[in-house]
């Protein structure tokens, strides 16, 4: 009998820093969209590091600082008693900050591409800042924001090198797929790896048909994502 | 945006030519040195401190021999010389990859021999205030994770599970383990103190600055870790390469295994 939770926690880990993703994601990338201050280019180029950067590179940076001797760790242990390290919630963090750069870079291109004369517009109507935000630059911007979504799940999905720095191999507590993907291939299971191969790309190749065929339906734009 | 381009391309090059030119300084007094040849040498990385100063000793010994080390994981290597990677002299981390080779004819089996061995050992982070003495200890209620190479891939995590399964306490250290992809990263989480103890070979621990050993696992607990070598069959330099060897099994070289946590083999 194959062992699915590899597959479950990889889900549960995706859809949940999925959520993170997206609120951090769309909350820089609007900051970053409207406001200019110093350093700007610095933070732009720090929000993008995790994706040029090696991913085991990442994971030991994030070891270093939710590690229970990091500074991060230290203050979780000893002021709340959590620990981070080892558990499924570092398998979080690994994906959310792995497939940040993805939603901030997808999220901005789609505020920039958002026709300003229509937010001015919503202002010029008394509208504050937040509601055309709200009503006017979310809904224009929504396909992009849509396509960064897919990205950041593909890509914590997939997420291997931090993943095992920070969350360990843990069978049948930490072991994602990509993990049980890995010491499957390595140890010769090859049956097994193909096996969970096959299911990691269903759950991807799906996502991606149904999104091309929602889009479609939806007519709108009429442009597919991908 | 075109200018910062053009000089990107101009910073490049001329990394590339300073790069060219210090590789030629060094190649220069090995050309001047009359029938100066090369012996390449396949090596697990584990040996990579031990060999680099053997090569200094034996640069004095032997002037006109150049070493040449390629190193890496033994599996990788392995490939590398069946792939037809020049190569004179193998040095496997363990038998089971010089045992293909000799299986395909590729190593003359009369040289092999099995140079040093290496020892199994039990690290807690240097600034841990645990009473951990013997491996027994790690059962302790202070310790939570316990880093162990993967049992399936990593050979360290072999070893590990064989000596505690003789110890009749696998079970119990299975449940706090955390395994890892490679023995370097149970090193990292132990250093870290983000493991209170994990498995290694004592090679790594004799380099660390962050942990300390607490315990060997005893002979026999486990099968040998032996490094076996031998001159491959491909090899133009066949004398060379037996002198090499020779000097690998000197009392000179001999001392310098040790000192990196190394024991030889009889």
């Amino acid at each position: 009998m194959v062992d699915l939770h590899p597959v479950l926690l990889s889900i549960q880990v995706a859809s949940i820093s999925l959520v993170f993703v997206f609120l951090v994601g769309v909350a820089a990338a609007y900051v970053m969209q409207k406001m200019e201050f110093a350093g700007k280019a610095v933070l732009e180029a720090l929000f993008v590091m995790p994706l040029v950067m090696p991913p085991v590179v990442t994971g030991f940076l994030l070891l270093l600082l939710i590690g229970k001797q990091g500074p991060v760790g230290k203050i979780l242990g000893e002021q709340f008693g959590v620990q981070l390290i080892f558990t499924p919630y570092a398998a979080i963090l690994a994906g959310t900050v792995v497939s940040f750069p993805l939603m901030y870079q997808s999220t901005k291109a789609a505020f920039a591409n958002v026709d300003h004369t229509l937010e001015e517009a919503a202002r010029t109507l008394g509208a504050g800042e937040w509601r055309v935000f709200l009503t006017v630059t979310l809904p224009l911007a929504w396909q992009g924001l849509v396509a960064g979504l897919i990205l950041s799940f593909s890509r914590a999905l997939g997420e291997f090198g931090a993943t095992i720095m920070v969350a360990g191999n843990i069978p049948g507590k930490t072991q994602t797929l990509p993990l049980a993907i890995y010491f499957a291939a390595e140890s010769n299971d090859l049956t097994l790896a193909g096996l969970y191969v096959l299911i990691i790309s269903l759950i991807t190749f799906s996502l991606i048909f149904w999104l091309n065929l929602w889009t479609k339906s939806k007519g709108a734009a009429g442009k597919r994502i991908f | 945006m075109r200018k910062s381009v053009v000089l990107f391309v101009i910073g490049i090059v001329v990394a590339a030519v300073l790069a060219a030119g210090c590789g030629g300084t060094k190649q220069e007094p090995a050309k001047q040195a009359a029938q100066t040849f090369e012996l390449n040498i396949s090596a697990a990385v584990s040996l990579k401190d031990a060999l680099t100063e053997i090569q200094t000793k034996y640069q004095a010994k032997a002037p006109n021999v150049k070493l040449v080390y390629n190193l890496g994981a033994s599996g990788s290597l392995q490939r590398q010389i069946e792939q037809g990677a020049p190569a004179d002299i193998f040095i496997s981390a363990a038998p089971k990859q010089m045992n293909d080779l000799e299986a395909k004819n590729l190593v003359d089996k009369a040289t092999r021999k099995n140079l040093v061995k290496n020892k199994l050992v039990l690290i807690i982070p240097k600034d841990s205030k645990l009473e951990i003495n013997k491996f027994e200890d790690v059962k302790s209620d202070g310790v939570q994770k316990i880093a162990v190479g993967e049992t399936a891939v990593v050979p360290a995590g072999q070893y590990t599970q064989q000596a505690l399964q003789k110890l009749g306490i696998w079970e119990s250290v299975k449940d706090k383990a955390v395994f890892a992809k490679d023995v370097r990263t149970v090193l990292s989480y132990v250093e870290t103190g983000n493991t209170e103890a994990g498995f290694v070979y004592k090679t790594d621990a004799v380099s660390s600055q962050k942990s300390k050993i607490v315990a060997t696992a005893p002979e026999g607990s486990h099968e040998p870790i032996v490094y076996p070598a031998a001159i491959l069959a491909g090899t133009k330099n066949h004398k060379a390469a037996e002198e090499f060897m020779a000097y690998l099994n000197s009392d000179e070289s001999k001392a310098v295994f040790e000192k990196y946590g190394f024991t030889m083999s009889k």
